[in-house]
Formats: structure tokens, sequence, C-alpha cells
């Protein structure tokens, strides 16, 4: 009984990894393909694929674009959750369990309808479509998931730290950049590396936002309408890499944290 | 205003210096837009008054109410497939696979959840082309004669979302396993509950809370979702994300894409409050 319950158990794994794993590596199979379908039969290896993404104006400023709104935005999203973490965990404020809860209500809405919003409300103020508008919205979604990230971290035991700079002397400005920053740095950049894979990867805001300047997930769908390209596996695999090492840097910074 | 224990009271602006950037921010840019879409949805797309016209369109146009239908049935078959595939999975991590390649299998399993959201529903349609792997593999194994219509059809949306889903759950699904404490199992054992009664009658049951939270959660980026079946289903039925985004994109109609969307959220609104007693267990 307990040997067919492990076989069977490594048959379903194996078939779940298998069926997880199928379009992401067809995708990195196919970027290699050196004819111009990504379909079977394979007639790699060849980097040209790579080389066409890489000399591709729209896509390199589209990815320059994607890395300077995920950075931007990030930084803004994680100083601002941040700085009103620090201030709902230490001091007391009226109403705090309910505007805690409105900086993290956008967390519920689904991406299309915070890009919706903006879009009728930037259209009624005669704010033109860009990169800034959506950078807006981009900050809008990662917000409340910094705040979330660093509110849950800011344990006890810091107040005594923060108290004795206080004691010793230090102006508010001082106990903050000289104390609390580095004390909360794990939960900072934890904080920051998700949000940029989130803005990073982010489609429907940018696409509703931007109109001539636009991000990478916009420019990849645009490519999309030319069908089935080895193009498209190329750059998709390379969004894919700085993906993972987004993911990696969040990972040890997080993991790095002892627990409190 | 108090501060916390014995600091000496700051000026009593600080903490409101602190916490007014981000709550200016949400009511400017997330509070604002939802109040002007609110008021957009009860205008008419030509200008003039109030109407209530975009809301009674949704209730008449049998077109827009059967995107409504379509995003409703897909999303029940996703999260249910979903749920069906991830937990005996999840299962598997944590009580099959040794502690030390734990963490490992989880990575592994989750790892493909961090390609491009984009990209990731594009490489399912290299896989469900006409000719691509799978037509090709049936084809040529001689099991069928004709490629199969996979791609731009409602099975194709449906694998691209479990895909992305499975990997969710599975992840939720595994930490809720993973702190069930071993000492339930062990009293059932005592008590003469076999493997299958144990896991029937003490385990499901555990971890029923976490699973309804994962499935409101997918319920919840499912049904909002434009992107996978915009690529995978193609134009040959609508979800509602599809919907507004046609409102706006070919018709400029924002009152009508304003009133869509207004519905699409009381609907998971409504989701919501039917979970809201596994959802609070959960929090407690």
């Amino acid at each position: 009984m307990r040997r067919i319950v492990r076989i069977a158990s490594w048959l379903y794994a194996i078939a779940v990894y298998g069926f997880i794993f199928l379009p992401v590596v067809v995708l990195v199979l196919f970027s290699l393909q050196s004819t111009s379908f990504p379909i079977p039969p394979f007639t790699g290896p060849s980097l040209r694929w790579y080389e066409a993404v890489l000399s591709d104006v729209r896509l390199t400023s589209a990815l320059v674009n994607s890395l300077l709104v995920a950075s931007i935005s990030s930084l803004a999203a994680v100083t601002l959750g941040f700085l009103s973490a620090w201030g709902f965990a230490r001091f007391v404020l009226p109403g705090s369990g309910l505007l805690r809860g409105l900086i993290t209500l956008p967390l519920t809405v689904s991406y299309l309808i915070i890009g919706m919003g903006l879009l009728v409300l930037f259209n009624w103020a005669g704010v033109p479509k860009s990169l800034l508008a959506a950078g807006i919205g981009h900050v809008v979604i990662n917000l409340p998931l910094c705040f979330a990230i660093i509110y849950s971290q800011m344990g006890d035991h810091q107040i005594n730290i923060e108290r004795a700079a206080r004691d010793l002397g230090a102006p508010e400005w001082k106990v903050l950049l000289l104390i609390t920053v580095p004390v909360m740095a794990p939960a900072i950049f934890a904080g920051f590396f998700l949000s940029m894979t989130f803005s990073w990867d982010e489609f429907v805001i940018s696409f509703l936002l931007t109109r001539f300047d636009t991000t990478l997930p916009v420019e990849i769908w645009n490519l999309l309408r030319s069908g089935l390209n080895p193009k498209t596996n190329a750059v998709g695999s390379l969004v894919f890499a700085v993906s993972i090492v987004l993911v990696v840097f969040f990972e040890l910074t997080l993991l790095r944290r002892k627990p409190a | 205003m108090s501060t916390s224990a014995n600091t000496p009271l700051p000026r009593a602006a600080l903490p409101w210096a602190l916490v007014t950037p981000a709550l200016g921010w949400t009511l400017l840019f997330f509070v604002l837009p939802f109040i002007a879409m609110g008021f957009s949805s009860l205008t008419a797309h030509e200008g003039g008054g109030l109407t209530a016209s975009n809301y009674s369109q949704f209730f008449t146009n049998p077109s827009y109410w059967q995107a409504m239908v379509n995003s409703l049935q897909v999303t029940a078959i996703v999260t249910a497939i979903s749920v069906l595939l991830a937990y005996p999975f999840a299962w598997i991590l944590a009580e099959q696979v040794p502690e030390r390649w734990q963490r490992l299998a989880l990575m592994l399993a989750v790892l493909p959840f961090w390609t491009s959201y984009v990209v990731r529903s594009y490489s399912w349609l290299l896989v469900l082309a006409q000719n691509g792997v799978v037509n090709r593999a049936l084809t040529g194994s001689g099991l069928i004669s004709e490629p199969l219509q996979l791609a731009n059809t409602r099975f194709a949306t449906v694998t691209g979302f479990v895909h992305f889903f499975v990997m969710l759950l599975t992840l939720t699904i595994f930490a809720n396993l993973k702190q069930l404490s071993p000492s339930y199992r062990k009293a059932a054992a005592d008590l003469g509950a076999g493997p299958v009664r144990t896991f029937l009658h003490v385990v499901l049951p555990l971890t029923l809370p976490g699973i309804m939270v994962g499935a409101f959660l997918t319920f919840v980026l499912c049904i909002g979702d434009y992107i996978t079946p915009q690529i995978l289903g193609g134009n040959n039925e609508l979800l509602m994300p599809q919907l507004v985004m046609m409102q706006i994109g070919r018709r400029g109609d924002f009152p009508l894409a304003s009133a869509l969307s207004i519905i699409l959220m009381a609907v998971v609104t409504i989701a919501y409050l039917a979970c809201a007693r596994w959802l609070k267990i959960e929090r407690a």
C-alpha cells in the first residue's frame, strides 16, 4: 500500500511539474530556433533572435522604460509605504485601523479596474497618457504591498533602540535615517524588489495609460500581433531571466532577516 | 495625541507628516478615480445628463450578459480544476518529499510563476497552436490524423489560467499543510484511524479554510484578468474584462466601460461576502 502511494505520488508530481514547465521549456527552446517559426521541429541552436531583439530599438527602449518606471515607482512606493508604516507602528492615531485599511484597499481591486479609474480621472483632468501616468498607477498597486510587508516587520524590539537614540539627543530625522532605516533594511529591500517584479511585469495599467513611449510588456503585446515568432520567444526568455534575478534578490533580502 | 511607551513626546504633527503622503496618494489616485468612474458610469457616451442606461444596457443586452456568464463559468471551472490539481501536489510536496528537498521542490514548482505574464500566455499558444508542440506530438505519434483546434478556444483560456493558479494554490496549500501540527495526525492514528480516514476527517477539514482563501484569490484574479482570455481564447467568446477593454479600445465609450467595471467589482464583492466566514477564520 505504502509503495503504491509512493509510486503514484512520484508519477503525479512528475506530471504536474511537466505541466508547469512545459510552456517555459518550449518558450526558451524555440527562442534558440534558427528558422523563422517557433514550431517543431527544432532547428537551432542559434542566437540570431536574441541579436534581433537587442538591435530592435522599440524593444530596447521599451526595456529601458520598463526598468525606469519599475525602479522609480518602486522607490516611491517603498518610501511612502515605509513612512506610513513607521507612523502607524510608532504613534497612536485616531481611526488608525480604518486608515490602514484604506492604504491596503487597492490590493483587493483588479488592476484593470484601477487602470480604468485612472484613465477616466486623467481623461477628465486633461492629463495626457504617458509613462508618468502609468508610473502613478504602479505606485497605487505597489504601495499597499510595501506598506503591508514593512508594517508586519516593525517589531517592538526596535522601539528601544529608537528611544535610546532620542534619549541621547537625536532629532527625529536622525532617528529615522540612522536607526530605523538600517534596522528595517531587509523589509525595505524586500518591498522594493517585490514591487520591482510586479511593476516590471505589469501590463494592463501601462497599456491603458501610455501611448507612444511604453513599457516592455505592452511592446511584447504589440509584437504578438505578428503571430508566433522566435523573436517574441527571445524577448520573453530575457524578461524571465530578469524576473528570476529580481526574485533571487527578494528571497535573499527577506530570508536574511532573522525572526524577531 | 499620545506616543507609544515613554518616548519624549515628538511634535504632534510628526505622525501625520509620516502617514499623510501615503494616505494622500491613495485618496488621490485610488479613491478619487473610483468616484470619477462612478460618475462617468452614470453619464451617456454622447454627453448629456445623468442616466442609468449604461447599467440597464448590461441587463438588457444579451451579449453583455453573456460575457458575465462566460466569465463566471470560466472562473468556476478554473478554480475547481486548480484546487483539485494543486491539493494532491501540495500534499505530495509536504508529506512525501524528504524535508531537506522540500524548499527546492517548492521553488521549482513556482519558478515559471515569474515569467512575464504576457509571455506566459503566449508560450501556451506555442504549445497549443495548430502546428504547435501538442498537435505535432499527437499527429506524429499517429493518435490523430488532423491537428486539433486547441488555441482560440475556451479550453486554451482555461489551460492558461489553470497553469497560473496551480502554482499559486500549491504555494498556499503547501503552507497550510505545513502549519498543521503532526500531533493531530498522531492522535487520529492512536485512535485507530487509517491514513485515508485521517486525511478525510482530520487533515482535509483543518486545511479547508486555507483552500477557501486560495480559491477566493483565484476567483478574484481570474475574473478580473484580461491578458489570458485575450491571447488564448481569442475573440470567439468574450469575458467581462475583454468586454470592458473593447468599450475603450474600439469605441472610446468610457461611461459604459466604467459601468461594466463597477458591475465586475460588485460581483467580486458579493463573492467576498459569500466567503467572508472562511476568510475571517484565516485571519483570526
